[in-house]
């Protein structure tokens, strides 16, 4: 006991220099001059309170997880095996597509607006969920081929007048292309290199549309990018010469949130095929592999696979989906800037990957239907968002490395005894 | 004459940065070297250590204390041990219970620490820059009479107090007891536990210690720039882990000569090329050490074993 009580008497006094040193005294620019300002009472009172809860948890710590053990056995949540059949799981599937097609119809436009947000980040969480997930490799700059991918048709259409369909596979191969060259140097190495070089990646694209300013415009960046049309129809009250409205062909009275809805669907579109591609993917001998390869490196190697070109590939394929996001997000914005692709934007894509459960489609879909909504409903959340982002990191990696919704395989299980 | 100046002048701002990269790469290599992981979060402890010193700095004049030689020193002492404790309690939480687990999870964990302090950080002191006057003015200028090189007194501090760190933690490594474990433990972990060493207090020391020299480095570069804010550790991080990578990660030698080296080609590009770029420069090295010599200045192969 008396050990603990060090233990215990330890840990309170840390949490008290941690807390007292950051939390309880504040820098505070004054004019020109800077000053040190205590905190409130309050501030010391919540301090104190957090001191009193660390030194009783860690002082009655093995008498708890004691407890904890002997009334949780350990059964552990997953994905319930709701879906038995091949023709109930068909029809369940064709409801939910249905109904997010005719959601539209039905919602404000604000929520569908926001709901085309959430689909694009529904696109780069399953495309950070190849390499991620699937593949086993950090990649820390995913920002960046999401920015090449909007500045390609950005670039493209200013220059060259391309539209939206005709730079949606360029903007692709082109972020396929990037990948290919940053990952070939890298992936012969150990996976470390991998996450700090993607780092350094997505920071250098950063760097370069800031500053390469004759080009990309620089940090005015770039706007009046036209958005998506179909078949030619334009979704604008007046098209530009040669081209038809979308309401003047109908011969239906202009309405703005037409052009809203369009974006919606063209985003879900967007979605379920990267959704059908990497369930596609997956169960094909590619993607089999890169599992394999996440579980187990050696073994794959003995197994006559070769382990970079398969990185590579999980790294190019993960890469282009970005760059499908990339050049939508810039089509639906109309404005970009290298502002919109910051490491923020990497770190939540992120936390979508590893909150959704790496691996799983559906979690990872759920998953970033949370992340973009949570901070919506909640405004005041917003400004803690990143914050509880990073615990959610490091809480999920500790507690449930296989993320709330893991993907489960089928299996079977040697019982021993 | 005025070329060699300008020159002389780009080497001696590269050497002054260069050595305070280097005392942070020291944090990434030495855990490194013990747990073969990259600890993210050592650029936001090296951010800490700038904000605690700027606050005792700041704390210290406000009470009417003007002996420069005792705020730094003040600042030094307890910004090291605030940091070392943030070291310490990071290790705690975030890296030790996934220690068994696969490399990615740790990387996450990681990853999730840093983006954590920094916006912790963020909310604590507000996002806006914090500055503090520069406490030693002046310096020496010499040199022709189109350019004269400038070498500020706090340019001298900087180089000395980084390398009476590095000897410090050199005699520690080298002759006793803790430094010694540490070195048994970066050769192989499983053996030195055998031997009755206790790695876990090692992993932590190894914590501590690169935390400290983060603070250090986190003194000096806030004293020399004057501005403070959330930010910086993501940047100072990066670099500081491509010094370790370029002189070779898990040797200390190798990052005090990589964070030089780093230094000096910054400087280089920013005083000939442009200042944009000069952040740049730091990630091209990496790829390209990658490239071509993946372990290293100073560092050896590794062999991997099956």
């Amino acid at each position: 006991m008396s050990s603990q009580l060090v233990h215990a008497g330890f840990s309170a006094l840390l949490t008290l220099l941690l807390g007292a040193s950051v939390l309880g005294v504040e820098l505070r620019s004054e004019g020109v001059t800077t000053i040190v300002a205590v905190e409130g009472a309050l501030t010391w009172l919540w301090l104190g309170g957090a001191v009193v809860v660390v030194f009783l948890h860690q002082l009655f710590r093995p008498k708890i997880e004691a407890m904890r053990r002997q009334t949780w056995t350990g059964s552990r949540f997953s994905l319930p095996p709701l879906l038995k059949n091949h023709a109930q799981r068909r029809l369940i599937l064709a409801l939910v597509i249905g109904a997010l097609l005719l959601f539209p119809f039905m919602a404000e436009r604000s929520a569908v607006d926001l709901a085309t947000l959430t689909l694009i980040y529904v696109m780069l969480g399953l495309g950070l969920n190849v390499v991620v997930g699937l593949a086993g490799l950090l990649d820390l700059g995913y920002v960046g081929f999401y920015a090449v991918g909007a500045y390609t048709y950005a670039l493209l259409n200013s220059y060259l007048g391309f539209s939206f369909w005709e730079a949606l596979p360029l903007a692709g191969g082109m972020t396929a292309l990037f990948g290919y060259l940053l990952g070939f140097p890298v992936l012969r190495l150990r996976g470390d290199y991998l996450a700090i070089v993607t780092l350094g990646f997505g920071e250098i694209i950063r760097i370069l549309l800031n500053n390469w300013t004759d080009l990309t415009g620089g940090p005015n960046g770039i706007s009046r990018i036209p958005k998506p049309t179909l078949f030619n129809l334009e979704f604008s009250r007046r098209a530009d010469e040669g081209n038809v409205a979308f309401h003047e062909f109908f011969g239906i009275p202009y309405d703005p949130s037409y052009k809203v809805m369009y974006l919606y669907i063209l985003a879900l579109l967007l979605s379920l095929v990267t959704v059908y591609v990497i369930y596609r993917l997956m169960r094909m001998p590619i993607g089999r592999a890169w599992e394999a390869l996440r579980e187990d490196d050696i073994a794959c190697r003995s197994l006559g696979l070769n382990p970079t070109g398969i990185k590579l590939s999980a790294f190019t394929i993960g890469a282009s989906f970005a760059g499908f996001a990339g050049s939508f997000f810039a089509a639906r914005q109309g404005f970009i800037s290298p502002e919109s692709f910051t490491f923020i934007e990497s770190a939540i894509v992120l936390a979508i990957v590893v909150l959704g459960g790496m691996g799983s489609q559906l979690g990872v879909i759920l998953a970033a239907i949370a992340m973009t909504l949570l901070p919506e409903i909640a405004r005041e959340f917003n400004e803690y968002r990143m914050l509880l982002f990073g615990l959610i990191m490091v809480m999920m990696m500790v507690w449930r490395p296989q993320g709330l919704l893991p993907l489960k395989r089928p299996q079977m299980e040697l019982k021993r005894g | 004459m005025d070329a060699t100046l300008y020159l002389l002048q780009q080497v001696i701002n590269g050497l002054t940065i260069g050595s305070t990269y280097a005392l942070i790469a020291i944090g990434y290599t030495m855990v490194y070297g013990i747990i073969g992981m990259i600890n993210f979060a050592h650029g936001e402890i090296y951010m800490i250590g700038t904000y605690i010193a700027f606050i005792v700095i700041t704390g210290l004049a406000m009470m009417g204390v003007d002996s420069t030689l005792f705020l730094i020193v003040a600042a030094l002492l307890v910004s090291m041990i605030v940091a070392s404790a943030h070291g310490f309690a990071v290790e705690r939480v975030a890296y030790r219970p996934v220690r068994g687990s696969k490399r990615l999870i740790a990387l996450i964990s990681a990853i999730g620490m840093s983006i954590f302090l920094q916006n912790y950080m963020r909310l604590a002191q507000g996002s806006r820059d914090k500055a503090i006057p520069n406490l030693l003015p002046g310096g020496w200028e010499f040199g022709g009479d189109g350019f004269a090189v400038n070498l500020s007194y706090m340019q001298v501090i900087i180089f000395f107090v980084t390398l009476a760190s590095m000897g410090v933690l050199a005699l520690f490594i080298s002759r006793s007891r803790l430094g010694r474990a540490c070195r048994a433990c970066s050769q192989d972990r499983g053996m030195a536990n055998l031997l009755g060493i206790n790695t876990d207090l090692v992993i932590s020391m190894t914590f501590v210690i690169g935390a400290a020299l983060a603070a250090v480095a986190g003194l000096l570069l806030g004293m020399y720039y004057g501005v403070v804010n959330p930010y910086i550790g993501f940047l100072a991080g990066l670099k500081a882990f491509t010094a370790a990578v370029l002189g070779g990660i898990g040797s200390i030698p190798g990052a005090m000569l990589g964070g030089l080296i780093l230094g000096i080609a910054e400087a280089l590009t920013g005083g000939y090329l442009s200042t944009e770029y000069k952040d740049v420069v730091a990630f091209g090295l990496l790829i390209l050490i990658l490239l071509f010599r993946p372990w290293g200045i100073l560092g050896k192969p590794e062999v991997e074993k099956i």
